[in-house]
């Protein structure tokens, strides 16, 4: 587990850095078993923003299809397993792997891929039911899913 | 007359949340119209359904809670008879260049549109094409009446096919799947299959695999259509059911269809078929 003074050193550390480097969706490297191995902006997550970006809706709103014990969100679903422990079961990489693309760790999931910008049928602009018009985002942005990683990360019981 | 569907687990793999979901609804549900129609809430899933692993099928009503079940039950409080009032006004209304109405045609609506609910989406074998209830509707409107066609999802239109509904309610809903409209079936059960959008996520990942779980505050259920059109309490309004689907499969952030098309005539014809066994029950109320 990372300790909150190391995580505050990482950012005072990295925070300097000017322009990180940012992988594309389409670059994320994913080993045998789904994990990817380098964070995705280069720089090290911020829990409180991880919970901020699964509590809302609109943003990655995890807490549609899944329950955690420590967030205070009103109406938490269930289609996905609860996420409390999630970090004592799962490396961070193997975290971050899930959140960027969880197909790659459970076939055929329900659970959306937030790190991608290919492959879709009938892509739509956000929820306007219209056609996308250019590239897609990806749902998250390489930070929030560090950031959400890291809160995850925190979950260990 | 309370009712709640109890759903054991936390939806751990998609099909262990299935099997869980089939076992423990609850079969006491009874929804009786005005205190003397019974309606079928809960039935053996049709025999289409076996791969699917679904063996019961269950209405929209049975997954819903408290005011919004009691509301449905009584037709002097269920707020889509205003509606249907408007309906029986248009009925008899002369519209159009042939100086016709329905009442012209079809005489006593309570008499000529029992049943009709039932068995629609249907083939018309003189035109050659399946006809969703809405585009039946119109296609008397520009073709026997001289008169516009309503807009498919406007609240003339979905006031209409309550009033036509509710002359079916109680009887069980019996949509034919086979002969001519085999392959319009098979279109739509493709689409039911298809994750759409970039949330790729297909009718049945939330209607099939996840009915009786909450996907936030949204009490999933088996996305069954033999309540509509629905009067949804939020909008105050009567939703036509291709309304429904391009609300969520916009929801997967996906371009939809538009109402009325091919696509969502074969579409509805699939998710129909899925309630055949189920009593016809609109216009149901939603929150
Ligand atoms: C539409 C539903 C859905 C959404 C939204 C969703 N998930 Fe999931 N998630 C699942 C399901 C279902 C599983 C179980 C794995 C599977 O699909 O077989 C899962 C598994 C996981 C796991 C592994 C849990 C374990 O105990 O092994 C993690 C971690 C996770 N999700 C995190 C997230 C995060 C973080 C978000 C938001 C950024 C999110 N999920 C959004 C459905 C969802
Ligand atoms: C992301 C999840 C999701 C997907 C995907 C989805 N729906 Fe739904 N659907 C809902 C929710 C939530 C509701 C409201 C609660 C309920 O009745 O299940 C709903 C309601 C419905 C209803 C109204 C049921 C009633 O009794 O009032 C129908 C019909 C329906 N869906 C059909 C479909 C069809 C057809 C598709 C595919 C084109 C689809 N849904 C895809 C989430 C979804």
């Amino acid at each position: 587990m990372r300790h909150p003074a190391i995580l505050a050193a990482g950012v005072a550390v990295f925070g300097t850095i000017v322009a990180a480097d940012v992988v594309a969706p389409s670059s994320v490297v994913f080993g045998d078993y789904g994990a990817v191995e380098m964070s995705l902006s280069g720089q090290p997550g911020d829990p409180v923003s991880g919970l901020a970006v699964m509590e809302t809706k609109g943003s990655g709103n995890c807490v549609a299809c899944h329950q955690i014990s420590t967030s205070e969100a009103a109406f938490q679903g269930n289609v996905g397993p609860p996420l409390d422990g999630v970090g004592g079961r799962w490396s961070t990489e193997e975290l971050r792997g899930i959140v960027a693309n969880a197909k790659m760790v459970f076939p055929d999931s329900v659970m959306p891929s937030f790190y991608r910008v290919d492959g879709y049928t009938r892509p739509g602009d956000a929820f306007t039911g219209k056609a996308a018009a250019g590239e897609l985002d990806p749902l998250l942005t390489a930070q929030q899913i560090e950031d959400v990683v890291a809160y995850l990360a925190t979950l260990t019981d | 007359m309370t009712n709640r569907i109890f759903k054991s687990g936390l939806g751990l793999l998609g099909v262990l949340a299935m099997s869980g979901a089939a076992a423990a609804q609850d079969a006491e549900a009874r929804l009786v119209l005005n205190e003397e129609t019974p309606m079928v809430t809960v039935a053996d899933a049709p025999e289409h359904m076996a791969d699917t692993g679904i063996r019961t099928i269950y209405s929209g009503w049975a997954f819903r809670t408290g005011t919004t079940q009691e509301l449905q039950a009584d037709d002097f409080i269920n707020p889509a008879f205003l509606a249907v009032d408007e309906a029986i006004v248009a009925w008899d209304e002369v519209d159009g260049t042939a100086g016709e109405s329905c009442a012209n045609c079809h005489g006593d609506v309570e008499e000529s549109m029992a049943g009709v609910r039932a068995v629609y989406p249907r083939w018309n074998e003189e035109a050659g094409e399946l006809r969703t209830l809405a585009a039946q509707i119109n296609n008397c409107r520009t073709e026997q009446m001289g008169a516009e066609p309503y807009k498919y999802d406007g609240s003339e239109m979905t006031a209409m096919e309550a009033l036509i509904s509710v002359q079916s309610r109680g009887m069980p809903v019996n949509v034919a799947i086979d002969g001519p409209v085999a392959d319009i079936w098979e279109q739509g059960r493709e689409m039911y299959y298809t994750r759409f959008g970039q949330l790729e996520l297909s009718c049945a990942n939330c209607h099939e695999q996840n009915y009786g779980n909450y996907i936030r505050a949204d009490h999933l259920s088996q996305g069954q259509i033999n309540g509509f059109p629905t009067y949804r309490l939020k909008q105050n309004a009567l939703i036509q059911t291709q309304n429904r689907f391009r609300g969520c499969i916009r929801d997967t952030r996906a371009e939809t269809y538009a109402v009325g098309s091919p696509e969502f005539d074969a579409l509805e014809l699939y998710v129909a078929s899925r309630g055949n066994g189920l009593s016809v029950e609109g216009p149901a109320v939603r929150p």
